[in-house]
């Protein structure tokens, strides 16, 4: 492996707590290009530590891009410069020696900033509650094999479920909208026979809660699925608003 | 915390199993557990704690059947539990494949797996809902893989001749976490499950030596929450941690169980880790975790490496019969499959031998021979997120040059103590998955951890709970009872203590150090000499600690470094559990593998006269236990030592 070390600067949001003002500060870091983003933010934690100041708040889990928990906007993309990885993914060896990186939290009026880099993204849980499921209790289910299901529409079905729940395409969205997220979960229960039952219920109220939380409306300029690291197409809103206006026209509650 | 409750020295460990033939024990005591009728399930307030696949199916569950519950999870969301990273797949003896399956056999599998150190009885019990639990994940809309018939995929996994494994990609956790946590949700919205996000538990409350609150800290804050229930789940995964670099997540932790533990429930077979035989191994000093790449890649992947000593070609320009295929050489029969601490053993052997990559710590595993039998495309569709991963982590591609790989502390089977109820030592403390000791033995096989978590919160737990909960008598008590405040007082001096030290090591330093120590002489292989030095040493770490630890920041904030302190402490203590029952048990078993006690082929030689017991260890005080045992009685199943050759 390379021992080089790659000399960065970073310019690096702080902000102590939900409604102080915040800034960019500057650190210099000298690091392995092995290394990955996160593990590079907690060797300059280690030296902010050992120098009695108090280290950047960032979150992050399981560093395998499965858990969703980090995030952040680097030199201006959410999870940074490469394609379908999560933060904890991205690595040092993708940076330039003497480069300047410009490291933000998700910003969004429904994600407010905790602390540092740290946002608060329990509107998410918010919108699965309200019918992000299929409402069967433990016990008393068919066996596995009674419901057959194609191995393509389990596979379509598959790529929606993958979403993680970090909150990239809010954050890349100029309008800071939900859709791809809200989309996803839609279409994974949409195309399997077990979601036929809730279908209507569930679009429609999955999408209230999401303009309740005051999440923009969709533009169409795919900067969530660029952002997505797990690759959530578009495709996935084409079909919620084909599911909205279906449950529209069948519905029993009145439109405002 | 020191405080002990009833138990004693000649305090008898009651396993609790019901009598009768194997088959029909669990139907059996499900029939004398008594009920608790529907319309008092609502006065009954229980408290999970965690909210992975064991602790989210559990807490959905007792809220379906009426219960109120309140669930704990140290994360922003139910949703980020570590659960969800899991990769391969989950077991089940549906037999759908027709090759022979069946509850005995996946039970028979199972305890052979765990090299015979676990209950009989719990084990068969899984094996015995591992069916529902697929059903079940189904009926949520779980997308697993599936044939072109419409019907569901299995793939085979390690330490079983049949397939039985089922999964959804590279990522069947991640769907099964969200399948529990969907249903999860909706008992939030029916308003029967009150979540409570960013809370970390301190600590248990006991009063008249039974479990009736814990104490948390709201990590947005900092302050001291107590919240106050009939019973107490605790649901809160493994120790591997302990290590610092291990393939778990870096806030999974073992503080919930530890605090349990001083408050007077048993830890049981500490020293029993599984250390996964492939992981992408260390890049240097500044790794925070090592990343884990499924097992389920030995299905089509060949593990290997250089036969001579010092070859350090290419591994693409080392020819064919210059390989040394070493799990298919000693292991015929199993081959790339052989059981993970069989594997990773071997792994251990030939790089100690000098024959690792480079004479490093590193083996090759390539699906070489895999992509020229079913082409790129098929292996791409089964393992395509597991070679990209591995891709962005170093930088190679899997396709054309072979992988590395070498073992990480993955899993630990040792946990608190439960009888066949799953109920701890404490009355009323109940553990569930990881968190409990109770079926793996030494040894997990693949796509076992999924099965356990789920059958503990959706099958088991719904009934053993009621039992306790119908046939005991409740005072009502308020969270201002003494118990509640004494805790939050010794809470607060205990923040206040690390937060004052202000010495000059950071908390990552120690806990590097820590593991350094548990990796080199608890990890993959022990001996008396190691585990009695690093007993020493550990103590000194432990001094070390509590004199020289820097914990920047405030008590009344959001303060990670605190966060990572508390766990920490606790470590330095259970490293030192670890290595006194790895001490204590003089044989080899499974993960523990003692090099005094191998057979002359150099595997683990068990000793079933004297160690055919679960270690369950009473906490007296710091770095002082009572050992306990349950002798472990194999009725149904034939001793035998493993062979999987």
């Amino acid at each position: 492996m390379d021992e080089k070390k790659l000399n960065i600067k970073l310019k690096i949001w702080r902000q102590s707590g939900p409604n102080t003002v915040g800034s960019f500060v500057d650190y210099n870091v000298s690091i392995s290009p092995d290394a990955s983003f996160l593990e590079m933010l907690d060797e300059l934690n280690n030296s902010l530590e050992k120098n009695n100041q108090d280290p950047i708040v960032f979150e992050s889990d399981c560093r395998e891009g499965i858990c969703g928990t980090c995030g952040m906007v680097i030199n201006g993309e959410p999870h940074g410069p490469l394609r379908k990885i999560a933060t904890c993914q991205l690595h040092m060896r993708n940076f330039k020696d003497g480069q300047t990186i410009w490291v933000e939290p998700f910003r969004a009026k429904a994600f407010p900033v905790i602390k540092d880099l740290a946002v608060d993204r329990s509107a998410f849980d918010k919108i699965i509650q309200v019918g992000g499921y299929i409402s069967v209790n433990t016990g008393g289910v068919p066996d596995a094999n009674s419901i057959p299901i194609s191995k393509e529409i389990a596979s379509e079905a598959f790529d929606s479920a993958a979403c993680i729940g970090c909150g990239a395409c809010v954050a890349a969205c100029k309008n800071g909208s939900a859709m791809l997220f809200v989309s996803a979960k839609v279409t994974q229960f949409a195309l399997l026979p077990q979601g036929q039952p809730e279908r209507q219920k569930r679009v429609e109220a999955m999408v209230a809660k999401m303009d309740e939380f005051g999440f923009g409306s969709c533009s169409n300029t795919y900067a969530c699925e660029a952002e997505c690291p797990k690759g959530i197409s578009v495709v996935n809103i084409a079909k919620l608003n084909h599911e909205y206006r279906l449950a529209k026209i069948k519905s029993k509650n009145v439109e405002v | 915390m020191g405080n002990i409750n009833s138990t004693s020295k000649d305090f008898k460990l009651n396993s609790k199993v019901p009598e009768g033939p194997i088959e029909s024990k669990w139907t059996n005591h499900k029939f004398s557990l008594k009920l608790v009728n529907p319309a008092n399930k609502r006065r009954y307030d229980i408290i999970v704690v965690g909210t992975g696949l064991a602790g989210a199916s559990a807490a959905a569950t007792l809220a379906e059947l009426g219960y109120n519950v309140k669930s704990f999870s140290f994360h922003d969301s139910p949703r980020r539990a570590h659960s969800i990273a899991a990769q391969g797949g989950i077991n089940a003896s549906k037999n759908y494949p027709n090759d022979g399956d069946s509850t005995f056999r996946l039970f028979y599998d199972t305890v052979k797996g765990g090299d015979f150190r676990s209950r009989e009885a719990n084990v068969y019990r899984l094996a015995e809902v591992s069916g529902n639990i697929i059903d079940q994940c189904v009926a949520q809309g779980v997308p697993f893989a599936r044939e072109y018939g419409g019907l569901l995929d299995n793939r085979s996994f390690g330490g079983a001749q049949v397939s039985r494994t089922f999964y959804a990609r590279g990522q069947t956790g991640q769907q099964l976490l969200l399948g529990a946590y969907s249903a999860l949700s909706r008992q939030i919205h029916l308003g029967k499950v009150q979540m409570f996000n960013r809370r970390e538990m301190l600590d248990l409350i006991t009063i008249d030596g039974a479990a009736r609150g814990i104490v948390v800290r709201n990590l947005l804050t900092g302050a001291i929450e107590r919240y106050s229930g009939h019973a107490v789940i605790l649901a809160t995964g493994g120790y591997s941690n302990v290590f610092f670099l291990s393939t778990n997540a870096m806030n999974s932790n073992a503080t919930a169980v530890w605090r349990a533990h001083k408050r007077g429930a048993f830890f049981a077979n500490p020293c029993y880790t599984q250390i996964h035989p492939t992981c992408l191994p260390l890049h240097g000093d500044n790794q925070s975790k090592l990343t884990l790449m499924s097992e389920g890649i030995r299905n089509d992947g060949r593990v290997w490496v250089p036969k001579k000593k010092g070859d350090n070609r290419p591994p693409n320009q080392i020819p064919e019969d210059e390989r040394d295929y070493y799990l298919e050489r000693k292991y015929p029969s199993f081959g790339n499959l052989a059981p993970r601490d069989i594997s990773s053993r071997s792994a251990k052997e030939v790089c100690d031998e000098g024959r690792g990559v480079n004479g490093g710590e590193a083996v090759y595993l390539d699906c070489f021979d895999a992509i020229k039998r079913l082409g790129k495309k098929a292996i791409e569709e089964k393992y395509g997120n597991l070679f990209d991963m591995y891709q962005t982590i170093t930088g190679e591609n899997p396709y054309e040059v072979p992988m590395k790989i070498y073992p990480a502390p993955h899993y630990t089977m040792g946990g608190l103590w439960v009888d066949y109820n799953l109920m701890s030592t404490i009355p009323g403390l109940f553990v569930l998955g990881e968190a409990n000791f109770s079926d793996h033995g030494a040894n997990r096989l693949g796509a076992s951890a999924l099965m356990q978590g789920l059958a503990d919160g959706y099958f088991v737990i719904p009934y053993t709970i009621g039992d306790y909960l119908a046939s005991h008598k409740f005072t009502s008590i308020s969270t201002e009872h003494d118990e509640f405040k004494k805790s939050e007082e010794e809470i607060k001096e205990f923040v206040k203590k690390l937060l004052s030290i202000k010495g000059k090591s950071t908390v990552d330093e120690i806990h590097k150090k820590l593991g350094r120590l548990m990796w080199n002489k608890v990890g993959m292989a022990r001996n008396e000499k190691g585990l009695k030095e690093v007993i020493g040493e550990i103590k000194t770490l432990r001094e070390e600690f509590w004199k020289d630890v820097n914990v920047v920041g405030k008590a009344e904030d959001l303060n990670q470094t605190l966060e990572r302190a508390g766990r920490v402490a606790d470590y330095l203590e259970l490293g030192e559990l670890m290595a006194t029952d790895a001490l204590n048990r003089n044989e080899s078993c499974g993960g523990h593998f003692r090099e005094e006690y191998q057979t002359d082929e150099g595997e683990a030689k068990r000793d079933d006269e004297n160690y055919r017991y679960v270690a369950a260890w009473e906490f007296e005080n710091v770095g002082k236990w009572n050992l306990h045992k349950e002798q472990l009685e194999f009725e149904f199943l034939h001793l035998a030592q493993r062979s999987y050759k």
